[in-house]
This record gives C-alpha cells, structure tokens and sequence, in this order.
C-alpha cells in the first residue's frame, strides 16, 4: 500500500514536472499567422539555449486576448495587429511595452494561373466573381476592407472567414476566385494559389507586436524568447518565411 | 449494517452528483457572466434577429430532410441483414464521429463549385450551393441524418415483427401495414431520433462554416455568430449562447411528456 502511495506520488510529479527539472516551458501565445516562423523560432531557440523549453499555443488573434482576458497564464503574446495588442496592454498583463517583431503585407490570393485575370483590388468589385474576406474582427479582414476602402472597390464578401487560412483553403479548393490575405499566406501555400500584387498606394503594412506577458510561470523563459525573438537572428528565421523585419 | 447501506446509497450518488456539475456549471457560469441589464436590447438587434431567425428555419428545414432521408433508409436497413446495409450502415454513420470540419470539407469536395456533383449541377442548372443558406440547410441534414436513422432503427429492430405479419396475412399492402402498423408502434423512437436531429442541426457549426461560409442573414446561423461574436464582443457572444440554451430548452422542454414518455 505504501509503495503504491510512493510510486503515485512519484508519477505526479513527473507529470507536473515536465520532463526537464529546471524553468518551466515558456508558454509563447501567437497569432495563427506566425504558425511557421514561430515554430522555426523556438526550434532555433532550445537550441541555442539547452534546456529551455517553449510551449508554443496558436490562434486567432482575438481569441487569445479572449484567453489571456480569462487569466491564461501565458509568458509571451505576439500579435497580428496592434488593436489587439492595446486590448492586452489595457487589461494589465504587459510586463514591459509591445515591440514590434515582423510586418507583412496584402495579397490577393488567386487560384494558380490566374484564370479569371484579376489584376488588382479594383477587379474584385466585378460581378462575375466570387470574393471572400477575413471577418472584420479578424485583422487581415480589417486591413482588407481599409485597402479595398483606399482603392475605392465595394466589395460584396460571400463570407466572413474565420481565419486568412480558411480563406486561403477556400480559394485553393476552387470554391473562392479570390480572398485578400497575407503575402506570408500565399507563400505558405506553396503553389496552390497564386498572389496577386496590391498596388502600393493601397496596401497596408500589418504590424505584429510582441509583448513579455506578466502573470506566466516562467517570466524569465519569456524574457528570454522575446529577446531571441528580436535578435538577428530571430530576423533571419522571419525573413525566411516572408516576413520583413523592422 | 443499515449504516453501511445509507453509505453505499450515498456514495453511489457521487456520480450523479458529478454529473449534474458537469452539465450545470457551464451553464451556470453562462449566466452568471450574461449582461442582463441590456439583454433585451441585445435580443432585439438585427443581427441576432437574423442568426436567430435563419438558425429555426435551417435547423427545421435540416430536420425534416432528415425525416424524409432517414426514416426510408432506417427502414430498409431494419429490414434483415447483409453486407450492403452493413457498408450502407458505415457511411450513414461516419458523420457522427468526422470532426464537422471534415465533413464540410467533404461536402466541399463533392457539392462545392468544383465537385463531383456541384461542377455539372452549376454548369446545367447554374446552381451553386456553397455560401448560400441551401447549402447550410444540406450541412445540417448532413450532421444531424444519422442521429434520426439511429434512433428509429433501433426502435424498429425493437418492434415485433408478428404485428406486421399479421396484418400482411389479413391482406394489408407493405406500405398500408408499415403506416398503419409499424410506423404508430415506433413512433417515440421517430420522434426522439427527430428531436436529437433538430437539436444537433441548431447546434451545427464545423460543416456550416467550411461549406456554407459565414454572411449575415444568409448563412451566419446562431453558432457562427456567437462566434463571430466571442472575440470581440464576447457580451454578445454571451447573449447569444443564453438565448441558444434558452430555445433548445424551451422545446425540449415543451416536448418532454409526449415526445419523452416516462416508461
């Protein structure tokens, strides 16, 4: 009986121990957009630093700020606006202020050819073809209705997308002619749709700012991301995948 | 000896105690955090009218789809035993265990623009289903069928075969004997499978959002906007969760005696 007792609390232990006994896993929350780049972040950073650990958590922007609203104990918040970034800074948990980590740009995603010969955000006001957009609440959906506003195109959305990644799917499956995403998206899709500049006078530069969060269980495993993060080499890693780098 | 039984009946309403938590607190802390001082100006809004408004007419639209689909089939199925109606079986039921999202994807696949079915049916008949409130009426006949062929299945699996014969022997066509014999006796089982469909097509969101999109007043349906709403305006989101518990509630509810007999 007692040595069943002992293996149990042995095996607790473990199990809220993690594997490593030093810092607990730096719990890194990020924007869906950053999926790649970040995943390829904290790869090159638990190897840079042995014995670190990151727990990576991603998805829509504003459903983080939800969670982190609920008292999720993150270390890190990357944003993929600054509104939203603002909301976490209100609600306290900002240990230090936003730094601004990559910046991406607009596209019109289109499928591979470009059969229906969309040339800029002023097509996309044709009749003859089926648009989508980001919900407005999402920020690719935000900066897409800002462009579509700046080149004075009205566009009928067929759908408020959940996610530039659903629209993108959409698009690619066929089911869209066009949806306005990231550059970064259309990178990522690796051939199945094809981007479409936008001109530079309406484009939007999407800023994502990144921030050590207070109230997280390794304050100092987040310090050390963010830094990494921000470093050149952090850079390179986020050039690599689209991204442009202040 | 009694104190050891009182314990035993005691500890046996550990479980059920656990379980009402379960089920009670979520909808607890629901209302707890619900902004009841606007609620009825929320209630009133268009866009909640709309969501509200296009989510009954789906969801009862979808049930009755899963009627006229799945009382035939759950009929044919019921009716012996051989390796079609096992593979037909399979399939019926795969949507109840695909994650909704796959199942929109599918749909996608087959009905979209470029689908087996959607290419030719747009290029003959120029209709198209995805992003249109027909299509999240096909998402929702499409999760919330297989709940309705279980149910009245194993209601007819259940039923004595002899009534039927007996009334086939007094000369009654197969289609008089199962309407005016078979369909009466497993008449709670049709409409308990009927309920459960109704309820998992108002709850639809996976297949509707992939397949049908998300507009409001066309296909925005009361679990994408409370979506929509959660990471914004999640006193919104709140409102429109309590009213969605609020209508499954009330019919349910209203149902209970006649559609849910005490045995």
């Amino acid at each position: 009986m007692r040595r069943a007792v002992a293996l149990l609390a042995a095996l607790l232990a473990t199990a809220c121990g993690g594997a490593t006994a030093g810092e607990p896993a730096a719990v890194v929350f990020a924007a869906a957009s950053l999926t790649e780049p970040f995943e390829a972040l904290a790869t090159a950073f638990e190897r840079a630093r042995p014995g670190a650990q990151v727990e990576l958590h991603f998805a829509g922007t504003p459903q983080l700020v939800l969670q982190l609203r609920e008292g999720a104990a993150a270390d890190v918040f990357a944003s993929a606006d600054p509104e939203n970034m603002r909301r976490v800074v209100e609600l306290g948990r900002a240990a230090g202020p936003p730094r601004v980590v990559a910046r991406n740009r607009l596209r019109i995603a289109v499928a591979p050819g470009n059969p229906r010969g969309v040339r800029g955000l002023a097509d996309l006001a044709r009749g003859d073809l089926l648009v989508a957009l980001c919900a407005p609440d999402v920020p690719a959906g935000r900066y897409a209705r800002r462009a579509l506003a700046s080149a004075g195109a009205q566009v009928a959305s067929v759908s408020d997308e959940p996610s530039v990644k659903a629209l993108v799917a959409k698009v690619s499956l066929g089911e869209l002619d066009a949806g306005v995403v990231y550059a970064t998206d259309v990178r990522a899709a690796a051939g199945a749709v094809e981007g479409v500049a936008v001109a530079a006078e309406h484009d939007v530069v999407a800023e994502y700012p990144l921030v050590v969060l207070r109230g997280g269980r390794s304050p100092g495993g987040g310090e050390a991301f963010a830094a990494f993060a921000l470093s050149p080499e952090g850079a390179r890693v986020l050039r690599e995948h689209g991204f442009e780098v202040p | 000896m009694n104190a050891r039984r009182r314990l035993a009946a005691a500890a046996a309403r550990v479980p059920v105690v656990l379980a009402a938590l379960l089920f009670g607190l979520p909808l607890l802390g629901l209302l707890a955090r619900a902004p009841w001082a606007t609620f009825l100006e929320q209630l009133g809004s268009p866009p909640v009218l709309a969501a509200l408004r296009l989510s009954l007419v789906c969801s009862v639209a979808a049930a009755l789809g899963a009627l006229a689909l799945g009382l035939p089939l759950a009929a044919w199925l019921a009716s012996g035993r051989s390796p079609a109606r096992t593979a037909v079986r399979v399939l019926v039921l795969l949507p109840m265990v695909l994650p909704p999202i796959v199942g929109g994807v599918a749909l996608l696949l087959a009905f979209g623009r470029n689908g087996l079915v959607g290419a030719p049916l747009e290029r003959l008949l120029g209709v198209s289903l995805p992003f249109t409130t027909a299509g999240v009426v096909l998402a929702e006949t499409y999760v919330a069928t297989p709940f309705l062929v279980l149910a009245v299945e194993s209601g007819l699996r259940s039923f004595d075969a002899r009534y039927a014969e007996a009334a086939a022997t007094l000369g009654a066509s197969r289609w008089r004997t199962f309407r005016t014999v078979t369909l009466p006796m497993i008449a709670p089982a049709v409409r308990a499978g009927l309920v459960v469909a109704w309820a998992r097509a108002l709850g639809e969101f996976g297949a509707t959002i992939t397949f049908a999109g998300n507009l409001q007043g066309r296909t925005r349906t009361l679990p994408l906007a409370v979506f929509n709403a959660l990471e914004t305006r999640p006193e919104a989101a709140i409102v429109l969760s309590v009213i969605l518990v609020g209508v499954s509630a009330l019919l349910l509810f209203a149902l209970r005696d006649r559609w849910f007999p005490a045995p």
